[in-house]
C-alpha cells in the first residue's frame, strides 16, 4: 500500500483523515458537555458503548476484508460514526440497543460497502433509520430533563440491572408537540402549548435546547478551522427555516415557529454533523446547496407530517441516494471557462 | 496608486525554505573541464547538430541550429573542443539518452566575435531570429522558445505584459537574487518584450515575500525612466504559474484552448527578460542561467553557471550533507528527481534541491479519498480532482478528459492538501501518458494502414506492369512471328494487358498522396499555424515518454534507487 512517492509533489501538507475525524470529534464535544449538565453524565457511558462496538466491529471486518488494521483503525472514523449514534439514540436506551446500532452501522452501512469513503448512505443515519423502523418504542422513550434518576440507576436502567419505569419513559419535544395536536385537532394552539407544558423550554425542547445550542458552537467551530464548509449547513437550515417560516405564517397555532424547529430534534447535529458528512454528500458547492437545502425541507416534512418523530435520519439518506446526480449536474465551471470578468 | 489585483482559486502556502539560500550574492561557478550540453533543451523542435567530433569550438558558438520556427539554438558554453555527439543521460525524470555535445574545455574561455545590435533599428522579425538564434527560451521552467511569443494577436491589440518574478515553489530563489541584483537588465529586456508586443501597460509581478526584490526592481524602473508597474502579489502557491499570474494581476483567465495573446496578455519570466537583453546588446547567447543550489547542502547558493555543467560537478559547490539521497531538479511542488548525477544543468535548471529523508520524508500510506473535497478547493484551475482520480483509476480515460483533465496544470496543490495522502498527481500523468499512448497507438494504427494500402497498391502496380510487359513481348513476338500471332495474341494479351497501362497510371496516381503518409517523410510543414501544432505535439510527445519513463521508472523502483543513491 505505501509508495514512496517517486514524483513531485515531495513537499506535502499536514493534513490527515485522522486529525480531520479528531477535529470532528472535538467539534461535538460542546453539544456533549452541554449534554452532560442538563441531564447527565450517562451520554458518556452511551459514547463508550457506541464506540467500543465501533471499534470492533471495524476491527473484525478489517480483519476479514484483510486490510491494515493499524492504519484503519486510528482513522477516527468509526469513532465519529459511534458518537454521533450515541447521541441520536435516547439517553436511557439499553446498551444492546446502542452496541447493533453500532455494529450494524459499522459492518453493514460502512465495511460492507467497502470501508471508509465508500459508503453511500451516512452509517450513523443508517443506523439510527434502522433502530427507529425496528425498535420504534424504545426510539421515543426520551426522559424528561427533570428526570429524578441517579446517576447509578441510569447505569443500572442502561444496563437491563433496573427496569425502565414508567416515568422515565417521556417523549421527545417534537413528538409532544405532535401528539398534542393530534390528540385536539385544531383546538389547540402551539403558543400555549410550549408555554404549558413541562417539556418545553425557553425556544425549544426544555433542556435539550441547549444541547442543540452546544452542536451549534462546536459546528461553527469546525467552520472556522476549515473542516467543514458552509454552504451545507447553512442550506439546511435554511431549507428548514423557509419551510417551517412558511407553515407558521400560515397558521401560527397549528405549527411551530422555525426556532422551535431548529434547536428541536436533530435539527443542529444533522446540520453541522451529518449534511457535512463528505463520503456520502454532495461534494460541489451547488451541490451542497441543493443537498442541505433540500434534506431541510423534506426533514421538516417528515418530522411534522409524517410518522417518525423526527425526519432527520430519512432525509438526509433520501439525499444520498440523489448526491451522485446533484454532483453530477452541478460540476463548476473551470478556470478560463467562465468568460473574462 | 495601488494596483488592483484579483484572486485565482485554492493555491497552498508550503513553507518556502527559501531564506538559507539568498544569504550569499550570486556566485560565479567555475568552468568545469567537461560540459555535456543536449541539443534539444527547449519544447518544440530538435535542434541540429551543426559540429563535428574533433571540431574547436568559441564560447557562444551555435552547436545546435534551431530546426523549425518554435525552436532555439543551442551554443557552447565555453571555447574547447567536440569530444563526442552522442544521447546521453538526459535531465529528465525518464533518465533516458539525449542527443548532446560533449566538449571539453581549453580554459580560454575564448568568445566568439559578439555582435551587439541595435534592436530599435531593426524589423521585428529580425528580432525574434536573432532571440531563437540565441536560444532564448522561458528560463522559468517552460523552456517554450520567447521569439514564438512576442507576436502579438492580429486581432487583439496587446493590453498588458506581464514579467513574472514572483518565484512561488518553495526553496527557489534564483529570480529573487538576480531580481536584487540585475533589476537593470530584467527591465530593459523588458523593454525589448514591451517593443515587440506593444502593450499598453508593462506589469511585473511579484510575491510579497519578496521585498528587497520589489524594491529593487522599483529602483531599476525609475533609473530606467520606464512606467512598469512593479507589482507585490500574496504569496501563494502557484502564483508564479503564468495564468495564475495573469489572473492576479489582470484578472484574465486564459483557458487552456487560448493562447494568452488572444486575451491581449501575454507573460515571460524576469531571468527570460535579463536574457534577451543580454542576446541583444552584448550578442550573448544563452549559454548561462542562475542556478539555485539548496536544500540539505552546507552552503546553500545561487550560481551563475554554465549550461552543459553536470549535477555532479555543481553541487559539490555546495557540498551536500552525508544524509542526502538523491536530488532534484526544480521546485518540491513541481520538479522531479533526477535520474543521475551525470545529467547536465540545462535551459529548464532554476534549481537543484539536495533531499534527504528527514527533508522530504516518505509520504503516510495512502488511505482511500473521503471525498472531503479539499483538493477542489486548493485546485487553481478549479477542476474537482478527486473525480479525477476515481476517473483515472477506474481507467475511465474518457471521462476524466470530460472532466478536464488536459486542463492539469499538475502543480500538487491537490495532493499537498489530501488528507488520504493520495498522489494524485502521479494519477494524473498516468491517466494522460495512457491516453497519449493510446492516441499514439492509434496514429501508428492508422500509418500502418496506409502503408499496408500502399504496399498493395504497389504489388498490383506491378503485376499489371509485368502483364504489360508480358503482353507487349508477346505482341512483338507475334509482329516478328505473324504465324504465331493468331494463336498468341488471344492468350497472353487480352485480358490483363489491355486495362494495364491505365491501372498502372491510376495506381501510381492514387500512391504518390498516400506516401508522404509513411513515417519519416512527413513533408517540412509551413506557415505559422503548423507551428503552433508541432510544438503542441512536441509537447506531448515529451509527455508521453515522461510517463512511459515514469511507468518503467515505478516498475523498476528499486535499481532505480540504487542508481542513483550510491553517486553521493
Ligand atoms: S483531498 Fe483527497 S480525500 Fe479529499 S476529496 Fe480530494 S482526493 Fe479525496
Ligand atoms: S495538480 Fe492539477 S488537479 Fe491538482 S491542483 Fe494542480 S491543476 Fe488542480
Amino acid at each position: 500500500m505505501s509508495r514512496y512517492l517517486s514524483t513531485s509533489p515531495y513537499q506535502l501538507g499536514n493534513a490527515s483523515v485522522r486529525r480531520v475525524m479528531l477535529l470532528v470529534l472535538a467539534g461535538l464535544l460542546p453539544g456533549i458537555a452541554a449534554y452532560v449538565w442538563v441531564f447527565s453524565p450517562i451520554i458518556l457511558v452511551q459514547i463508550a458503548i457506541a464506540s467500543a462496538f465501533s471499534l470492533l466491529g471495524e476491527a473484525l471486518m478489517l480483519k476479514v476484508r484483510g486490510k491494515p488494521l493499524s492504519l484503519f483503525l486510528g482513522d477516527g472514523s468509526a469513532l465519529v460514526t459511534a458518537w454521533l449514534i450515541a447521541l441520536a439514540l435516547p439517553p436511557l436506551a439499553p446498551w444492546w440497543l446502542v452496541a447493533v446500532a453500532a455494529l450494524f452501522a459499522i459492518v453493514i452501512a460502512k465495511q460492507l460497502y467497502g470501508g471508509l469513503g465508500q459508503n453511500p448512505f451516512n452509517p450513523a443515519m443508517i443506523a439510527f433509520a434502522a433502530c427507529i423502523v425496528s425498535f420504534p418504542a424504545l426510539m421515543s422513550m426520551w426522559p424528561s430533563v427533570t428526570l429524578k434518576l441517579s446517576f447509578i440507576d441510569q447505569v443500572q436502567v442502561v444496563f437491563g440491572l433496573m427496569p425502565h419505569v414508567d416515568a422515565m419513559n417521556g417523549a421527545t419535544p417534537l413528538d409532544s408537540l405532535k401528539t398534542s395536536l393530534k390528540l385536539n385537532e385544531g383546538g389547540v394552539n402551539v403558543p400555549s402549548l410550549l408555554a404549558t407544558q413541562e417539556v418545553f423550554g425557553y425556544f425549544a425542547g426544555r433542556g435539550w435546547e441547549w444541547v442543540t445550542a452546544g452542536y451549534l458552537l462546536g459546528g461553527l467551530w469546525l467552520w472556522w478551522r476549515d473542516i467543514i464548509r458552509w454552504q451545507a449547513p447553512l442550506a439546511f437550515l435554511a431549507g428548514l427555516v423557509a419551510i417551517s417560516g412558511a407553515f407558521w405564517l400560515w397558521q401560527p397555532a397549528q405549527y411551530a415557529s422555525p426556532l422551535f424547529h431548529l434547536f428541536s430534534g436533530g435539527s443542529l447535529l444533522c446540520a453541522f454533523f451529518i449534511v457535512t458528512d463528505p463520503v456520502s454528500g454532495a461534494t460541489t458547492p451547488r451541490g451542497q446547496l441543493i443537498f442541505g437545502f433540500s434534506a431541510g425541507i423534506l426533514a421538516y416534512l417528515i418530522r411534522v407530517f409524517g410518522g417518525y418523530p423526527d425526519g432527520v435520519a430519512f432525509a438526509v439518506l433520501l439525499l444520498n441516494i440523489c448526491a451522485p446526480l446533484i454532483d453530477r449536474y452541478t460540476q463548476p465551471r473551470i478556470f478560463g471557462l467562465k468568460g473574462t470578468r | 496608486m495601488p494596483h488592483k489585483l484579483f484572486r485565482f482559486n485554492g493555491g497552498v502556502k508550503p513553507a518556502t525554505h527559501k531564506t538559507d539560500s539568498v544569504r550569499a550574492p550570486i556566485g560565479r561557478a567555475p568552468m568545469p573541464e567537461r560540459l555535456v550540453v543536449p541539443l534539444h533543451q527547449n519544447i518544440g523542435g530538435k535542434p541540429q547538430p551543426c559540429v563535428a567530433l574533433g571540431d574547436r569550438v568559441l564560447k557562444g558558438q551555435v552547436i545546435g541550429t534551431a530546426d523549425h520556427w518554435v525552436s532555439a539554438a543551442v551554443h557552447a558554453p565555453t571555447s574547447g573542443t567536440v569530444r563526442a555527439i552522442e544521447p546521453q543521460l538526459a535531465t529528465h525524470p525518464s533518465g533516458l539518452p539525449t542527443l548532446s555535445v560533449v566538449i571539453e574545455a581549453d580554459g580560454k574561455d575564448e568568445w566568439i566575435e559578439r555582435r551587439p545590435v541595435d534592436y530599435a533599428s531593426m524589423a521585428p522579425e529580425s528580432v525574434r531570429e536573432l532571440l531563437r538564434d540565441a536560444g532564448l527560451v522561458g528560463l522559468g521552467g517552460a523552456v517554450f522558445p520567447s521569439h514564438a511569443k512576442l507576436s502579438a494577436s492580429k486581432k487583439t491589440p496587446m493590453e498588458e505584459l506581464v514579467i513574472n518574478g514572483a518565484e512561488c515553489e518553495p526553496f527557489i530563489t534564483c529570480d529573487d537574487m538576480l531580481m536584487r541584483e540585475r533589476g537593470e537588465e530584467i527591465v530593459r529586456g523588458a523593454g525589448i518584450f514591451r517593443d515587440l508586443l506593444e502593450p499598453k501597460r508593462v506589469l511585473i509581478g511579484i510575491e510579497d515575500n519578496k521585498p528587497e526584490a520589489i524594491a529593487a526592481m522599483r529602483e531599476a524602473v525609475a533609473a530606467a525612466g520606464e512606467s512598469f508597474e512593479v507589482i507585490a502579489v500574496p504569496t501563494r502557491y502557484p502564483a508564479g504559474g503564468a495564468k495564475q499570474l495573469i489572473s492576479v494581476l489582470t484578472g484574465k483567465e486564459v483557458p487552456s484552448s487560448k493562447r494568452s495573446t488572444d486575451m491581449g496578455v501575454q507573460c515571460f519570466n524576469v531571468a527570460t527578460a535579463s536574457s534577451a537583453y543580454r542576446a541583444l546588446t552584448f550578442g550573448e547567447p544563452l549559454i548561462s542561467r542562475i542556478v539555485t543550489l539548496a536544500g540539505n547542502v552546507e552552503q546553500p547558493r545561487n550560481w551563475e553557471v554554465p549550461l552543459g555543467m553536470t549535477i555532479r560537478d555543481f553541487i559539490a559547490l555546495g557540498t551536500p550533507r552525508a544524509d542526502t539521497n538523491r536530488y532534484l531538479m526544480g521546485g518540491p511542488m513541481m520538479g522531479f528527481e533526477l535520474p543521475g548525477l551525470d545529467a547536465p544543468l540545462i535551459k529548464a535548471s532554476n534549481c537543484i534541491i539536495a533531499a534527504s529523508p528527514k527533508l522530504f520524508p516518505p509520504p503516510p500510506p495512502e488511505m482511500p479519498c473521503i471525498r472531503c473535497g479539499s483538493c477542489a478547493r486548493a485546485c487553481p484551475h478549479e477542476l474537482q480532482p478527486f473525480e479525477l482520480y476515481w476517473f483515472s483509476r477506474a481507467a475511465n480515460f474518457g471521462k476524466a478528459q470530460e472532466y478536464h483533465l488536459f486542463d492539469c496544470i499538475e502543480c500538487g496543490c491537490c495532493a499537498f492538501v489530501c488528507p488520504s495522502h493520495i498522489p494524485l498527481v502521479q494519477y494524473f500523468r498516468y491517466a494522460k501518458g495512457e491516453i497519449w499512448g493510446r492516441e499514439r497507438d492509434k496514429k501508428a494504427a492508422e500509418s500502418a494502414r496506409a502503408r499496408f494500402e500502399f504496399r498493395n497498391e504497389r504489388d498490383e502496380r506491378e503485376k499489371a506492369e509485368k502483364a504489360e510487359r508480358l503482353a507487349r513481348a508477346a505482341a512483338a513476338k507475334a509482329a516478328d512471328n505473324p504465324l504465331a500471332s493468331a494463336t498468341a495474341a488471344p492468350t497472353a494479351a487480352s485480358p490483363a494487358a489491355t486495362p494495364a497501362p491505365a491501372a498502372a497510371v491510376t495506381a501510381a496516381a492514387a500512391a504518390a498522396p498516400t506516401s508522404p503518409a509513411v513515417p519519416g517523410e512527413a513533408p517540412a510543414a509551413t506557415g505559422e499555424a503548423s507551428e503552433a501544432e508541432r510544438a503542441r505535439k512536441a509537447m506531448i510527445a515529451a509527455a508521453v515518454e515522461r510517463a512511459r519513463a515514469q511507468r518503467e521508472a515505478a516498475a523498476a523502483a528499486r535499481p532505480h534507487d540504487a542508481a542513483t543513491s550510491p553517486e553521493q
